[in-house]
């Protein structure tokens, strides 16, 4: 398996030459910037006022630039490789429309705290505020979704607004960042100074350090404690603590629930390990939280989607919350002991003093009794094709290894019950604003920033179609993910609401009709195989891995599944329905 | 316990870049935080602007609003300015309908306020008042029978008293 990666490797010899001092345009600089950060890949499509950086783009080669088929597309693979690697995620998008088009993006990444650095043209200094052609005030109409952004009015302030953005985009609470470039300046030539020196901003100092007093508070209660539980988030994976979150469990013996972004944060093999909380959550962390006497939430922040209805979430615990982000401290759920720093950091530090938390052993007994007593479940069929048994083939016959990205819906959900992670960085999905069109192009950029490692994409046939056109880029650079549709010819978590809550009244969420996807693949050049019982479903399965390149293979699924446990919409976590049958 | 709603007068020391008022309101408006009234001028500082923004709300939302203004990278610094005794001052002018029969009566409310008449018209007079945000209420409210023609408030601007 080899895609065509970049294999610039940053020597000396070409650090010299990106930062040697000479009169350029703003695009060299722009680009001879993005090397000097570090960048080998950047996803993108020209247009009008892009045109001058795209010329200095012209036989350059550097890093890697990848043609999408749409900005959605580029942004959306940005984010996939800025989530599977830790590393700042680039694209470049024209004025106007091709800024607008990075919008959904540019959201999806803000509300998982992702890191991108985001390139837009716009037109001519002169002609902003004119209604030009192909204009739009893209730093005002992101303002409520980048962590800043900048509109670039001087060619000599480029360097520095480059390197502030890289650093802004990927410490503290990470985020997208905009850099807006008009034409004149990109076309501008001046005398370059690279900046690499470290940034210094009186407005930003993310706090990494935590107070130590709220550390041995923390102690303090652990030892108290008769049912502590640990809520692990994205900030676990974001802030490279795995390791010390491990340490951590290991030695206190608490028990801990990883959020839909947590997944791979901790191995879910662990015996400690009790799934995902929240909507969709397993039956022991959503009772193991309502009756939990000390909940420790590390890097999560409280989403609705995890707690339920809020002013019953977790009604016997005293609350402590690690985040990097004081603002995300208080803001849903009230918290006795705070500890603003970065996650690992804080973890380290606990780790020196973190003693075992040794009144708990009957609460440790009863939640193994719930996870063993309840873990999910589907009724297995030999007639139709289970979503949920597919996922466990994908997960059995990669034995958990592979970089897992999903779309938004039903297959979602059983993608993250059913795919058991041990690594993190290895699951990507957009969690907070909940993109369809998200799972396939973030496949390309998790393959990009992952040569080595098997990449599946899980996507319904509903959110397939949103991004589709991207099977041209795998087709033509020999990007090899494995693109798994799960047909069921229905926009299912719709179908589902609309079953359980809406009374059987289907409104519109039918996608019978929608073209047929090994064809779709073949026409892209992509391999493309269906399956619709167990046994072609694993042969399929099979060959897709075997074979070097992109496939896309379509797993034809029960239509009437549901995702179970389901906590409605307004109930506290612990009413869940099962789904059982009567 | 029901939650207090307070009004609350914060001071916000900024970058003096373009956009940074709509990074400012825009939070606010999304937030949903009330804004009563805001100001904004330049500072002691070269480079940096001061707004004062009078908000309204309980000691969560108080806290959320402070939390959220620092997570803008061009704030550099956000004071509680009403926890602490302050001086707090607005202006407002006043245009009042004002006969020359009427005016020996509208001059005598004028010079008990401690106000002043910046532009007579044959039949009005624009009326400037400093002061807290009672004492142009009032005045206004002491206007209303002569007939207000058109009212500017330019909101809040304040400072903690003594060396702090």
């Amino acid at each position: 398996m080899s895609a065509q990666i970049p294999n610039v490797q940053s020597t000396d010899e070409l650090r010299e030459k990106w930062m040697k001092p000479e009169v350029i345009t703003g695009s060299e600089m722009l680009l001879r910037s993005l090397l000097l950060e570090g960048v080998e890949c950047v996803f993108g499509y020209p247009g009008g006022a892009v045109l001058y950086i795209y010329d200095a783009m012209h036989g350059f080669d550097d890093f890697k630039h990848l043609l999408t088929r749409h900005e959605q597309g580029a942004i959306h693979a940005a984010d996939g490789y800025a989530r599977a690697s830790g590393k700042v995620g680039v694209c470049i998008a024209t004025s106007g429309p091709g800024a607008t088009n990075l919008v959904t993006g540019i959201a999806t990444a803000y509300m998982d705290s992702v890191p991108l650095v985001v390139i837009t043209g716009n037109v001519a200094t002169t002609l902003i505020g004119t209604d030009a052609f192909q204009e739009a005030d893209i730093t005002g109409i992101t303002m409520p979704i980048t962590k800043h952004s900048y509109l670039v009015r001087d060619v000599e302030d480029l360097p520095r607004i480059i390197h502030e953005a890289f650093h802004i985009a990927n410490t503290g609470r990470k985020g997208p960042v905009l850099i807006d470039i008009p034409k004149d300046v990109s076309a501008a030539k001046s005398l370059f100074k690279p900046h690499t020196e470290p940034v210094m901003m009186r407005g930003y100092n993310p706090r990494v350090m935590p107070n130590k007093l709220q550390l041995d508070k923390l102690h303090q209660a652990i030892a108290e404690a008769k049912r502590p539980l640990i809520l692990a988030g994205g900030g676990v994976v974001y802030s490279g603590g795995h390791e010390e979150l491990l340490k951590f469990v290991e030695t206190t013996g608490i028990p801990i629930t990883t959020t839909l972004l947590g997944l791979g944060g901790f191995p879910s093999g662990h015996d400690l390990w009790i799934g995902m909380p929240g909507m969709h959550g397993t039956y022991a962390a959503n009772n193991a939280i309502q009756q939990s006497d000390l909940l420790i939430s590390i890097g999560a922040r409280f989403d609705d989607r995890v707690t339920g209805k809020l002013d019953g979430f977790a009604p016997h615990a005293r609350i402590a919350h690690i985040d990097i982000d004081p603002a995300e401290i208080g803001k849903n759920v009230k918290t006795d002991i705070p500890i603003v720093g970065d996650v690992k950091t804080v973890l380290e530090m606990l780790n020196i003093e973190a003693g075992h938390s040794s009144y708990a052993d009957e609460w440790r007994t009863t939640i193994a009794g719930w996870k063993k007593e309840k873990p999910f479940r589907y009724d297995d069929s030999e007639e139709v094709l289970k979503p949920q048994w597919v996922v466990e083939m994908l997960n059995d016959t990669t034995r958990g290894e592979a970089i897992v990205t999903t779309d938004v819906g039903q297959h979602q959900m059983w993608a993250a019950q059913y795919y058991r992670f041990n690594k993190p960085r290895s699951w990507v999905t957009s969690g907070g604003l909940g993109t369809m069109g998200f799972g396939f192009p973030s496949a390309i950029g998790a393959q990009m920033a992952n040569p080595e490692r098997l990449v599946i994409s899980i996507n319904g046939d509903g959110g397939m179609q949103m991004c589709a056109q991207e099977l041209a880029i795998c087709a033509i650079n020999n990007i090899p993910v494995k693109v798994v549709v799960m047909n069921n010819q229905v926009l299912g978590m719709v179908r589902q609401w609309q079953e359980l809550i809406y009374d059987n009244r289907y409104s519109h969420i039918d996608l019978s009709g929608s073209p047929d996807f090994v064809k779709l693949a073949e026409a892209y050049g992509v391999k493309g195989l269906r399956a619709t019982n167990k046994q072609e479903a694993a042969a399929a399965w099979q060959e897709a891995m075997d074979t070097p390149g992109p496939v896309l293979v379509e797993f034809v699924v029960n239509k009437h599944e549901n995702v179970y446990p389901m906590v409605p919409q307004g109930a506290t976590i612990d009413q869940m329905l099962m789904g059982d049958k009567e | 316990m029901i939650p207090t709603t307070l009004k609350h007068t914060i001071a916000v020391l900024v970058n003096d870049q373009p956009g940074v008022l709509q990074r400012v309101s825009g939070l606010f408006g999304r937030r949903g935080f009330n804004i009563e009234s805001i100001t904004v001028g330049s500072s002691e500082e070269a480079g940096l602007s001061r707004m004062v923004i009078v908000t309204t709300g309980d000691e969560n939302t108080l806290e959320q609003v402070e939390k959220q203004l620092y997570k803008i990278i061009d704030v550099i610094k956000v004071i509680d300015l009403s926890s602490r005794p302050m001086v707090a001052r607005e202006l407002a002018l006043i245009k009042v309908k004002a006969e020359p029969a009427e005016r020996p009566e509208i001059m005598g409310v004028i010079d008990t306020f401690r106000a002043a008449v910046v532009d007579i018209g044959p039949n009005s007079l624009i009326v400037q008042v400093v002061g807290d945000t009672e004492k142009i209420d009032a005045m206004v409210e002491l206007l209303k029978p002569y007939g207000i023609r058109e009212l500017s408030r330019t909101g809040a601007t304040a400072m903690i008293r003594g060396n702090v």
